[in-house]
């Protein structure tokens, strides 16, 4: 089998020399889910339309996520000699204006271009990798997803795919976990757990069978690094789990990924079939004498089955409802056996560390965070995608520097880490670095990478909300402090953003974190106060406009703002009138409109349709009628 | 009404560990969960009906009521919230005529929110069957529903 794989390494390389030494064009098309959303799929079909009716030779591959969703869909054209350039945002309308440029009258059009692909200058283009989003990364996990086809082997291969595996097998279980050890790698599923500990607990433990699960639920709703990494690179988590289930003497390995995730899930089934084909998983793989299998369990959404002991449940088919600790996973686990659970990306990691060897994975970070962390940036930023940067970076690097800073000219207001577990960092805490230690100290948490930028529109009070709403819906049950703990406090904010609150409810709030964070029996509960206590701590001000003055200062609440026409502004041209649903405007033409603030269901809708040129409505926090 | 789940049955041993993907297989196959589904498959895999009924409707994946023709998922994700989900679903009702959680009574919508679908970077999102919907405003809803319709 051994012989096999070495073969099939070697023609891979070739194969793919060839590809780019070779006069051919070759297109990529970033087809993972951000993509297909933004309509890669008609793009193919329109670039495949154009070189067939040209007669233009061409190998068009399917990539995934190069992590810049915001310029999707993206295209890199490789012709003849020339370097590869970068198009962004090309639908099907755009490929035919740029194709004939680029490949007919060789000339590359710097209009759509968002830079070269690739070391090699071209007059007039920027170097992509150069550009401030990609020149403060650091891709290793991804380093690949953007580049090859995952659905080919062989592409993964020739990027020294499965060389951490062979690694692995001559240096033995043991010598596995010390360098996963040295290297300092902590899980970045969540907590940041040192993987080698409880790989060492597993190891140690006397079992006929022991079970390696990988979360791959990926459950915070905001963040996808987990599904990218699984669309644009699945092998690179096959060769993980197989390391972890050779260092933990483990023989089945389970991926539990969200049946959200069609694409993802679809990548796997294949990649598992292709790593069987090869020798690379069932009995004695690459002769080494061991065996490992892999199977797919799918979720059906629920977010508390990311816990591990209500993760393990469901796959036992079980309703998924966290159970105490002790005893771990570790030790009883899967059907009672000794059970590791990992995150995609930390799986990943480890293919990466037995390939380069520890020292290399420390080479960047910090003393107690080494390496990289993949981050979903999304929300008020300009750059919205897939970053991974050195553990360390500030938080003002990575929303101002890679992710481009907030746009429509808006001010910043906060940052978001963690999820719903996690909590809001303000801009005079920005210069904390993303690692585990320091977001803890400012009351956040790392998670899994989710990073969601917020500016002067959002309410803060409301974006509490928002995430005490998702607790609640999303607790089990089982223990009474995140139960009733989550909807008791979901009610009073639900009070204070409709304009009920009453000043004491601060208190409340603040007695009620305490309560459900010591008293609830997993981290979901544990960590659910997280966005209220730390808008509290940073943004109390914004409760107390809500609760005394009764205006959201955002103008997001509805309760607490009303819209009114500025009569120096509005030149009666009845637009607004006639869209109001409610009835609520008066007015003729050219006649001042006005609304009358009983009637108005503040739809909104007014704000929208007033023509930008006039531009007469206003939102104006506070419910009561302004007086001129 | 006459239930068939043989051929979902046969790639199945009728373990307890087997009760989830059963279910969601045969959801798949019959578009929801029949009380008659579920008596059979409380027979297949041998435990309590009302022990199915707890796993079924412990995860959000099922339902119990028949589905209309086209699934629109609304995204209420946090980055699809930050983005103005909130007017987005208001917009998908009114043009739908249904609220969050309903079908419409001529079988050809169904509507639900869900809590993510990984698209994040453009957001506001939402699922229409398999596709995915990005960077949708009230304008968008409008004219994807108006083909439709
Ligand atoms: C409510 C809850 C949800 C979680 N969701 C996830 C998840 O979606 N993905 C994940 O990797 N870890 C999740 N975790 C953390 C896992 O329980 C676990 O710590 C992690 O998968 C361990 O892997 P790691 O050591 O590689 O980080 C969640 C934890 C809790 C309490
Ligand atoms: S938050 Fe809507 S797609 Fe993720």
């Amino acid at each position: 089998m051994q012989v096999k794989l070495d073969a099939l390494i070697e023609k891979s390389k070739i194969e793919w020399a060839n590809l780019y030494s070779s006069k051919k064009t070759v297109i990529l098309v970033g087809t993972a889910t951000c993509g297909r959303s933004a309509g890669a799929l008609d793009t193919i079909n329109a670039i495949e339309n154009f070189t067939n009716s040209n007669g233009i030779e061409c190998e068009i591959i399917e990539v995934g996520c190069i992590g810049l969703c915001y310029a999707e869909p993206l295209v890199v054209i490789y012709s003849e000699d020339k370097p590869g350039v970068c198009y962004g945002e090309v639908d099907e309308k755009k490929v035919k204006t740029i194709l004939k440029a680029h490949l007919i009258d060789h000339n590359p059009m710097q209009k759509y271009s968002l830079g070269t692909f690739g070391d090699e200058k071209v007059e007039g283009f920027p170097v992509l990798f150069n550009e401030p989003v990609l020149k403060y990364q650091v891709r290793r996990a991804l380093a690949k997803c953007g580049i090859i086809d995952p659905t080919k082997l062989e592409h993964y291969l020739s990027f020294g795919g499965y060389e951490g595996l062979k690694n692995a097998f001559e240096i033995g279980p043991e010598k596995v976990i010390e360098t996963v050890k040295d290297s300092g790698l902590r899980g970045r599923g969540g907590a940041g757990f040192p993987t080698w500990r409880k790989w060492q607990f597993c190891h140690d433990s006397d079992s006929d069978q022991k079970y390696l699960i990988c979360n791959a639920d990926e459950g915070d709703p905001g963040a996808f690094m987990n599904r990218a990494l699984l669309e644009g690179d699945p092998h690179a988590l096959l060769e993980g789990m197989i390391i972890s289930g050779y260092a933990l003497g483990a023989s089945t390995g389970y991926i539990y990924c969200r049946a959200e995730y069609p694409l993802a899930l679809e990548r796997l089934h294949l990649s598992i079939e292709q790593a069987k084909d090869i020798g690379l998983l069932g009995s004695n793989i690459l002769d080494s004498g061991f065996d490992f299998n892999i199977k797919i369990k799918e979720g059906a959404g629920a977010f508390v089955c990311g816990e591990e002991t209500a993760l393990i449940a469901s796959i036992e088919g079980y309703r998924g409802m966290p159970r105490p600790r002790p005893p771990f996973p570790a030790v009883k686990g899967l059907w009672g056996k000794p059970t590791i659970i990992n995150n995609v990306e930390s799986l990943a990691c480890v293919s990466l560390i037995l390939k380069n060897g520890a020292e290399w994975f420390s080479e960047v970070g910090t003393e107690s965070s080494t390496g990289t962390k993949t981050i979903a940036l999304v929300g008020k930023i300009k750059n919205t995608g897939l970053v991974e940067v050195p553990l360390g970076t500030t938080l003002e690097d990575l929303v101002f520097k890679v992710g481009g800073g907030i746009p429509n000219g808006k001010k910043f207001k906060a940052v978001q880490t963690g999820g719903p577990s996690g909590g809001c960092v303000p801009l005079e805490l920005l210069n904390t670095p993303v690692d585990y230690d320091s977001l803890n100290s400012v009351g956040t948490i790392m998670g899994s990478g989710g990073v969601v930028v917020m500016d002067e529109d959002t309410c803060m009070v409301d974006f509490a909300r928002f995430f005490l709403d998702f607790a609640e819906k999303e607790s089990c049950g089982k223990c009474v402090p995140c139960r009733l703990g989550t909807k008791q406090m979901l009610d009073i904010l639900e009070d204070i953003v409709n304009g009920k609150g009453k000043i004491e409810d601060i208190k409340l709030l603040e007695d009620l974190s305490e309560g459900i964070i010591s008293g609830s029996l997993c981290g979901l509960g544990q960590t659910a106060p997280n966005p209220v206590k730390t808008t509290l701590k940073y943004f109390r001000e914004e409760y107390e406009a809500h609760i005394i003055d009764k205006k959201c200062p955002s103008k997001v609440c509805k309760e607490l703002i009303h819209y009114w026409i500025d009569p120096e502004l509005c030149v009666g041209c009845r637009v607004c009138l006639g869209s109001c649903p409610g009835g609520a405007i008066t007015g003729d033409v050219k006649v001042v409109h006005v609304i009358n603030d009983n009637l108005c269901t503040k739809c909104g809708m007014c704000y929208e349709v007033c023509p930008p040129k006039i531009d007469a409505i206003e939102i104006i926090p506070g419910s009561s009628v302004r007086v001129v | 009404m006459q239930i068939d789940l043989e051929s979902v049955f046969s790639g199945y041993s009728g373990k307890r560990e087997e009760i989830i993907p059963i279910l969601q297989d045969a959801q798949e196959k019959l578009n929801y969960l029949p009380k008659e589904a579920m008596r059979k498959i409380a027979k297949f895999v041998r435990v309590p009906e009302s022990s199915v009924y707890a796993i079924a409707t412990f995860y959000a994946q099922f339902r119990f009521k028949p589905m209309g023709k086209n699934h629109v998922m609304v995204c209420r994700g946090t980055a699809c919230h930050v983005n103005g989900a909130t007017r987005v679903l208001e917009e998908v009702e009114e043009q739908l005529g249904i609220s969050e959680g309903e079908t419409r009574e001529d079988m050809e919508y169904s509507l639900e929110t869900v809590a993510c679908i990984g698209a994040c970077s453009l957001a506001p999102c939402m699922m229409i069957n398999k596709d995915v919907e990005a960077k949708i405003n009230k304008k968008k809803v409008a004219k994807i529903f108006s083909q439709g319709n």
